[in-house]
């Protein structure tokens, strides 16, 4: 037990001196990398912007207040666009995702050395990029559109449902498959009648959750032409109609709300 | 008896999913005219992308010959403000996000500042990163200021309501026992609440610095600094190649921090 001398008594300390000196050295190494970093930052930064920052705050402020509530009647069809994006992305998602969650789960995959790696890259690889950046790739490849936007946000979730779906594959109890298989079942018999009924709660409770996130995502996959409201967003943007932003960001806001709401009670009713 | 009675002879059928069918056969029928619905709406222009189905080769045959050296410049100070960053912004935002979460952990904080706080923590998770980087680019001018206070913000939302969820679930008992030796508040906070939740609050942040650095490579794309940026740039003028390259080092860094997070959070807990 670390004890330091004081005054002939001995006083309990948490840290031996070695233990916190080693403690000390590496605060200073991380508040040094962080005062770097600021530095950086700052030298990146107009200070003349940042100062008269209240100023332009108010202005936008006073400009976008208040929203201009007649411009809701063009909303619908984007609103309609971004909830089929998010949807049909999901939808799509979980179609790829099954097959890949199963390859990659260690108990149901076919090849531990030849397959397992290739679904885990998948999964990685999709998982890791934004769904910003593929739909500014899909544009790219196949045009601005909704269904760009649909294309991005599913490759997007697949590497999120197919991790969460083969972590639960693996958690499943190996009695039940093993009941099924001692009757004789093929191995397809074996995952429809043994594995599926056990993660069918697992996988409706990641649809919903995943299709909470995409709302969201969705929402602003038009800013890079993507479809949805997000284009309404920034064509009002770029011709400086902030009390049309304001509206357009309460219109976001509200989608994200009850979009979480609706996931929530599902999940809810699942579990 | 009589149960078992009537099933002998009968062939056995899975259970459905849904139990009652009426809510069953709504949902499997409110889904399809859905997907009807969405299909009617949504006009694709098959034309352009079977034209675009030779561009979409190219791009993954530019994935086995990405291109690091014509742009490297670029490539690297995008990349370094990225890092930079997501290492300022995850710093600040946990140091901010940690009183927070205290304040929004209902066993700690009394009402009015458990109100404030989740009220901050609320508003923090429902707008998103792109959006606020939208505005504060607005505000504050182009430049790396903007992501960083960006990333920043969107950190507190989601550790404070991640950690405050944890500091409700902790035993009461250490820090009760803390508080009877006579301990003042912070060394209360110290001794009795810091010990419980520390595993879960480095677990927590440094799967934050993952998430801010994914963000911050799109953050670019409004102006708020960062390697985004460039990979629009890349994008627009179908520079294939350099942007596969860019792909690539995201999708490396992103999988050693998720190496290095699973190594930390083992050791931790």
């Amino acid at each position: 037990m670390p004890v330091k001398d004081l005054k002939g008594q001995q006083v309990w300390q948490r840290r031996t001196s070695r233990e916190s000196l080693g403690h000390w050295v590496m605060w200073l190494i991380g508040v040094a990398i962080f005062a770097y970093c600021w530095q950086q930052i700052s030298e990146a930064t107009t200070w003349f912007f940042v100062w008269d920052a209240p100023r332009i705050a108010n202005d936008i402020w006073t400009r976008a207040t208040p929203p201009r509530w007649e411009y809701i009647t063009q909303l619908g069809k984007p609103i309609w666009d971004t909830l089929n994006i998010a949807t049909l992305g999901t939808f799509f998602a979980l179609i790829l995702a099954v097959p890949v969650a199963f390859l990659a789960a260690r108990n149901t995959t076919p090849s531990k050395f030849f397959i397992r790696p290739i679904a885990l890259l998948i999964i990685v690889s999709t998982r890791s990029i934004n769904s910003l950046i593929w739909a500014l790739l899909l544009i790219a490849i196949i045009g601005p559109g909704v269904f760009a936007g649909v294309i991005a946000i599913a490759i997007r979730s697949i590497g999120f449902c197919a991790k969460l779906l083969y972590e639960a594959i693996e958690e499943i109890d190996e009695t039940q498959v093993e009941a099924i298989t001692a009757t004789g079942a093929s191995r397809w018999q074996v995952m429809a009648y043994g594995i599926v009924p056990q993660i069918l709660p697992a996988f409706a409770g990641i649809a919903v959750f995943r299709w909470d996130i995409n709302i969201r995502e969705s929402t602003v996959l038009g800013l890079v032409g993507a479809g949805g409201i997000g284009l309404q967003l920034s064509s009002s943007l770029n011709v400086l109609a902030w009390p049309q932003v304001s509206l357009i960001l309460l219109v976001i806001l509200a989608a994200v709300v009850i979009s979480e709401w609706v996931s929530a009670k599902v999940r809810g009713a699942i579990i | 008896m009589s149960a078992l009675d009537t099933r002998i002879g009968k062939p056995w059928k899975k259970p459905p999913f849904v139990q009652r069918a009426w809510l069953r056969w709504a949902l499997i029928l409110g889904f399809a005219a859905y997907l009807v619905a969405a299909y009617m709406t949504i006009d694709v222009n098959w034309a352009r992308v079977y034209e675009g189905l030779e561009r979409g080769k190219q791009f993954v045959l530019a994935f086995t010959s990405p291109d690091f050296t014509s742009r490297s410049s670029d490539i690297w100070e995008g990349m370094i403000e990225s890092i930079i960053m997501t290492v300022a912004s995850s710093v600040v935002g946990i140091i901010i996000s940690i009183p927070i979460a205290l304040g929004a952990a209902r066993n700690i904080a009394p009402l009015p500042i458990y109100l404030i706080c989740r009220a901050i923590i609320a508003v923090s998770r429902a707008l998103q990163e792109i959006i606020v980087a939208i505005l504060l680019v607005a505000i504050f001018g182009f430049g790396p200021l903007a992501g960083f206070l960006t990333l920043s913000f969107a950190t507190i939302g989601f550790l404070s309501k991640l950690l405050a969820e944890d500091i409700e679930s902790m035993d009461r008992v250490q820090a009760e026992a803390i508080k009877a030796s006579g301990a003042k508040w912070t060394q209360w906070i110290n001794y009795g609440v810091q010990p419980q939740v520390m595993p879960r609050l480095i677990g927590l942040s440094i799967y934050r610095v993952d998430i801010n650095f994914r963000e911050s490579a799109i953050l670019g794309l409004v102006g708020a600094g960062g390697i985004g940026a460039t990979l629009n740039t890349a994008f627009d003028r179908y520079e294939y190649d350099t942007a596969a390259a860019i792909l690539l080092m995201i999708i490396l860094i992103v999988m050693a921090l998720e190496y290095i997070s699973g190594i930390i959070r083992e050791r931790v807990q």
